[in-house]
Formats: C-alpha cells, sequence, structure tokens
C-alpha cells in the first residue's frame, strides 16, 4: 500500500485543518477580508483620483483592486507555511503514514477559498459604489478564473518562498517587497501617465496582464490581455510548483 | 533478528561540515526502555530524527520494526510514535481536534478517529479541557497530549526525545508514570534524556552519546558501578579539620575529593546505609562537627567525566 491511495482522503483532512482554524479565529478571518476593502477604499477616495483614468474611477480601480488582494495573497501563504514549519506539528505529519503532499494541497485548498471569498467580498463593496460589470455572465467568470488563477499562482510561490526561507524574519523581508511589486502594476493608474520606463516596468509585470484583463472582460471592452494573462502564471507555475514540491520532500536532507 | 526492535550500525549524519554522528551503533530489544543519555550536542535529536524518519543518515544501516527507515519509510511510520522536544500539536485547535485529525491520518476513519480521540482524552487525564485550544495548556498538559498523540495507533515503537526538559517536577512525574504504563503493553520505548536520574528511573539499558557516538553501554546499576557508584559528601564546620577527617573516616582512600572552600569531602561508597552510619559514629567519636552528612548518586557531570576522562573507547559495562 502506498502513500497515493491516501492522497484523497488526507488532503481533505489537512483542508478541515484549515477551515477549523477559520471557525477558531473568525476575527482574524474578517480583519483579512476587510483589508483589502480598506485599500479600495482608500484609494478610491482619499489618495485616487486614478492618473491617467478615463470613465468612472471605481471601474477601473476595482479589477485593479482584486488583482493586487491575489498578489498580497502570496504575503498570507508564506506566512502560513513559515507558520506551520516552525511548528513541531510538521514533525508529526512527516513521521506519519500519510500523503506526504497533503499538508501543501491543504494550504493550496483554503487559501483559495479565502482568496475567493475576498474577491465576493470587494465585488459586493464594489457594486454598492457603482462598479458595474457589464461583460456578461461568460466574460465575468472569464475574469474572475483569471484572478484566480493569477492567485494559484501566486501560491505555490509563496509556499516555494517559505520553504526557502524557512524563518520568520524572511518572511518579513519578502512582505515588504511584495508592496512595491504590487503597486508597480496598472491596477490603480495607467502606465501611460509615468514616466517612460516606469511606464515599461508596469506594463512588464505579470499582475498588469490579470488586472487588464480582467478590467477588460468585466467591462466586455477586449480580450487582448487574456492570454498574457494565461500564459504568465502558467509560466510561473510550472517554475515554481516544481521547485516547491522538491523542497518539501527535501526537507528530510 | 526478531527481538530487536532497533538497529543502527555506523549511522553517520553530517550539517553542512558539522558531524552530528560520527558512527553511531545502538541495539534495542524489542519490549524494553532504552535510554539514550548525553549533554546537549551529543546527536541525540539527530538520532531520533533519523530514526523517525525526519531526517536521512548519510551512511549506515538504521533499522526500526524490521524495517529500512530510508528505502521503507512508510512501514517505519506505520509502526512507530514519536514525542519530539517540541510539542508537534496544532496549538490553534483543542486536544479532541488535534487527535482527531491524526487519528484520520493514521486513517482509522472519521468515527474510529474520534472515539479513539475520546479515549486517549480520557487516558491522559484530559476530558475536561478537550475542547480548549491548546496554546491555552500548561505545559504538562502539552506533553500529556503530544503524548497521547504518539500512540494513537499503538505503536511498536516509540521515540521520546528528551520528554521532560522544561517540566516542572510535578509535570517530570506525569511523564514518568504515563511512560512506565505503557512498558506493560509490551511498546519498545527509546528516550532520550541528559537526566541520569531520568535514564535511572525508566530505563532497562541506558546508552551514554557524546559526540555523535556511544561511548558506553549497560544497565544503569552497570554504569553507576563504572562511575564508583553512590558518594558520600560530608560538610565540616572547619575547614582546618578536613585532613583529620579524610585520616580517620571509614571510607575508601582511592577516591576522595576534598574542597577547602566549601568545607567539604566527597568519598564513594558500596554499602550506603553501613558508610552513612559508620561516618556519623567516626565524626561524633573524633569531636569533629560537621554541618551536613548526604550520600548522592553520581551526578551525570561525574559519570561524564569518568566515562570521557578515559580514552573515549566504547566500554562494554554489561
Amino acid at each position: 500500500m502506498s502513500t497515493n491511495a491516501y492522497a484523497l482522503t488526507d488532503s481533505w483532512t489537512m483542508t478541515r485543518r484549515e477551515l477549523a482554524h477559520w471557525a477558531r479565529q473568525p476575527v482574524q478571518v474578517v480583519v483579512n477580508l476587510i483589508f483589502p476593502v480598506m485599500l479600495l477604499l482608500m484609494f478610491g477616495y482619499l489618495i485616487g483620483g486614478g492618473r491617467g483614468v478615463q470613465g468612472s474611477y471605481i471601474d477601473y480601480l476595482l479589477p485593479g483592486m482584486l488583482a493586487l488582494t491575489m498578489a498580497f495573497g502570496l504575503e498570507g501563504t508564506m506566512i502560513a507555511v513559515t507558520q506551520d514549519l516552525n511548528k513541531g506539528v510538521i514533525d508529526r505529519f512527516r513521521s506519519m503514514p500519510m500523503a506526504n503532499g497533503a499538508v501543501l494541497v491543504g494550504r493550496s485548498v483554503a487559501d483559495m477559498l479565502q482568496s475567493a471569498l475576498a474577491l465576493l467580498v470587494l465585488m459586493g463593496v464594489g457594486y454598492a459604489l457603482g462598479w458595474r460589470a457589464d461583460g456578461g455572465p461568460g466574460a465575468f467568470l472569464g475574469a474572475l478564473g483569471l484572478l484566480l488563477l493569477f492567485r494559484f499562482a501566486m501560491l505555490w510561490i509563496g509556499i516555494h518562498l517559505a520553504l526557502v526561507a524557512g524563518k520568520p524574519e524572511l518572511v518579513q523581508a519578502v512582505q515588504i517587497l511584495v508592496w512595491p511589486i504590487g503597486f508597480l502594476s496598472n491596477a490603480l493608474a495607467l502606465p501611460g501617465a509615468m514616466p517612460g520606463w516606469l511606464g515599461k516596468v508596469v506594463e512588464w509585470n505579470p499582475m498588469s496582464h490579470t488586472a487588464t484583463a480582467a478590467r477588460d472582460l468585466f467591462g466586455g471592452t477586449g480580450t487582448e490581455h487574456v492570454v498574457p494573462a494565461i500564459v504568465w502564471p502558467l509560466a510561473l507555475l510550472a517554475v515554481f510548483f516544481p521547485l516547491a514540491v522538491r523542497r518539501f520532500a527535501r526537507l528530510s536532507r | 533478528m526478531a527481538d530487536t526492535a532497533i538497529t543502527v550500525e555506523d549511522a553517520r549524519k553530517t550539517y553542512g561540515t558539522k558531524p552530528a554522528l560520527e558512527g553511531l551503533d545502538l541495539q534495542v530489544t524489542r519490549g524494553t526502555v532504552h535510554a539514550v543519555l548525553g549533554p546537549n550536542g551529543a546527536g541525540k535529536t539527530t538520532l531520533v530524527r533519523i530514526l523517525s524518519t525526519l531526517l536521512r543518515p548519510d551512511g549506515g544501516r538504521v533499522e526500526v520494526a524490521g524495517h529500512d527507515v530510508v528505502r521503507q519509510a512508510y512501514e517505519v511510520r506505520l509502526r512507530i510514535g514519536l514525542l519530539g522536544q517540541h510539542a508537534a500539536l496544532d496549538e490553534e485547535l483543542g486536544g479532541q481536534q488535534n487527535l482527531e485529525m491524526f487519528g484520520r491520518l493514521y486513517h482509522l476513519g472519521a468515527r474510529h478517529a474520534r472515539v479513539r480521540a475520546g479515549e486517549l482524552l480520557e487516558r491522559f487525564g484530559l476530558a475536561d479541557t478537550g475542547r480548549k485550544p491548546v496554546k491555552q495548556y500548561s505545559g504538562g498538559m502539552r506533553r500529556r497530549l503530544d503524548l497521547a498523540a504518539s500512540l494513537i495507533t499503538d505503536p511498536e515503537v516509540l521515540f521520546l526525545d528528551e520528554p521532560t526538559t522544561g517540566l516542572d517536577p510535578r509535570g517530570r512525574a506525569e511523564v514518568w508514570s504515563a511512560v512506565r504504563s505503557l512498558v506493560g503493553g509490551g511498546t519498545t520505548v527509546l528516550l532520550t534524556t541528559q537526566y541520569l536520574e531520568e535514564a535511572d528511573q525508566l530505563a532497562d539499558r541506558i546508552s551514554v552519546v557524546d559526540a555523535g557516538r556511544v561511548i558506553a553501554d549497560g544497565t544503569a546499576d552497570a554504569l553507576k558501578a563504572l562511575t564508583g557508584g553512590d558518594r558520600i559528601d560530608v560538610v565540616l564546620r572547619d575547614a582546618g579539620q578536613l585532613g583529620a577527617a579524610v585520616a580517620l573516616l571509614p571510607i575508601a582512600k582511592d577516591d576522595i575529593s576534598v574542597d577547602p572552600d566549601r568545607r567539604l569531602l566527597s568519598a564513594p561508597v558500596t554499602d550506603r546505609m553501613a558508610a552513612l552510619s559508620g561516618v556519623v559514629h567516626a565524626l561524633e567519636k573524633a569531636g569533629i562537627e560537621a554541618e551536613d552528612v548526604a550520600l548522592r548518586r553520581p551526578t551525570l557531570d561525574e559519570v561524564f567525566l569518568h566515562l570521557t576522562g578515559d580514552d573515549r573507547r566504547v566500554k562494554e559495562a554489561a
């Protein structure tokens, strides 16, 4: 009997563990959902105005905030994996006859659920502020799919970084770096309104493709960014998924 | 061999350039308690991590419950329980939730996992606190829950890595009595410790490790005999009388240590009670005033200094 026979049940058990954490800490769950809403309000009303944006800023900003929230999910994943690694419980899991990858699968499912929830909450608040998706149900679901695909790529980058860094101190370094990378995108403002070199960086940022593709799909205004918004996350996954799995298997070295 | 639960031959492990195990050998008989005794950094935790499949050895042969820890890790994991130095529990979840989760991961099935969790909480006196998150548990409770988690499947071999380090005397007594209650069930236990007393209390056999090797191996009595056994400490009121006391006391004269600053003389004894009454009478008769006369077991320091004082060859004390 190999461990693979139990891959599904073990993954489900580990997912239940994460959901049990939510049930134990409802305040934490709510805070995590409110944070992107605060950012949305802050950029929408306090600081924003949207450099170079024509038409309704909320229609521009909201898809950007959705993409930004997916990018910031990397931090949450990394913190959770680092905490697990630095507590003894991971040793018990690894000394048990369970499917090796189940710990990571449980993490993935829980984080994806949390992100889907965050998208729903943000869209609800956006709707109240006047954001409308006019592109039709197919395009709407397509946009959600692209955002979650991007989140999935961030998830595995987060797992890999946590396994490589392993220490809470290094998580802080990554947390600080995620911000400029998140904001060096077209989430909040058009690259055309930025200095030339900065605009280039922003256009190249994979997150910009996801944000633009979602914006176009929600608004029914085009699909030319859909392909890069699929290819970029898949390329990131092709690199970081095997790296993370290998790193996890090598914890015993 | 059918009656050997753990076989370690020439196990080696190096972290970067820092050697942790340098050819460690160990045999543990099925159904016995075996203590691995040594100071910090001797390689105890590395040994336990290798035995419990958490770490691969760089070289050597390591078998647990008849299976190779590298090539047959899954078979080994089916048969072992692990109590590590740090609580291997989910701090956010309650005791019942923890044990149920581990039970499911041992593939007991949902219902059986729940029943088993309840049984173990009851057995370790944690039934009342099963719903509280583990982070609110005391050190002793945490260790008991951790031990319960190691016993979900009645393992053939149980590893305890410094099970009482950091516990207060009461927590220590709780863990000791839990370990004793296991032994009757036929479980093989390997425990590491820094305390000679703990090894003495719990173990059938003791291996003393230092710098990644076993430097002595035998029963507690054999090891203590090797060190010179029990000692008697006499503290005098007047340091000037130490010389006179050494001359007249009925004690072996070859291994006496004298510390004038503490007005202390210390000597090995064979018959504890005869030595005690002999010394007290002799002091009274000679009119030498003593502040304290006490029998004590050799400390780990003394066992250690004695064992490493030689040329570090492995001694057979059996």
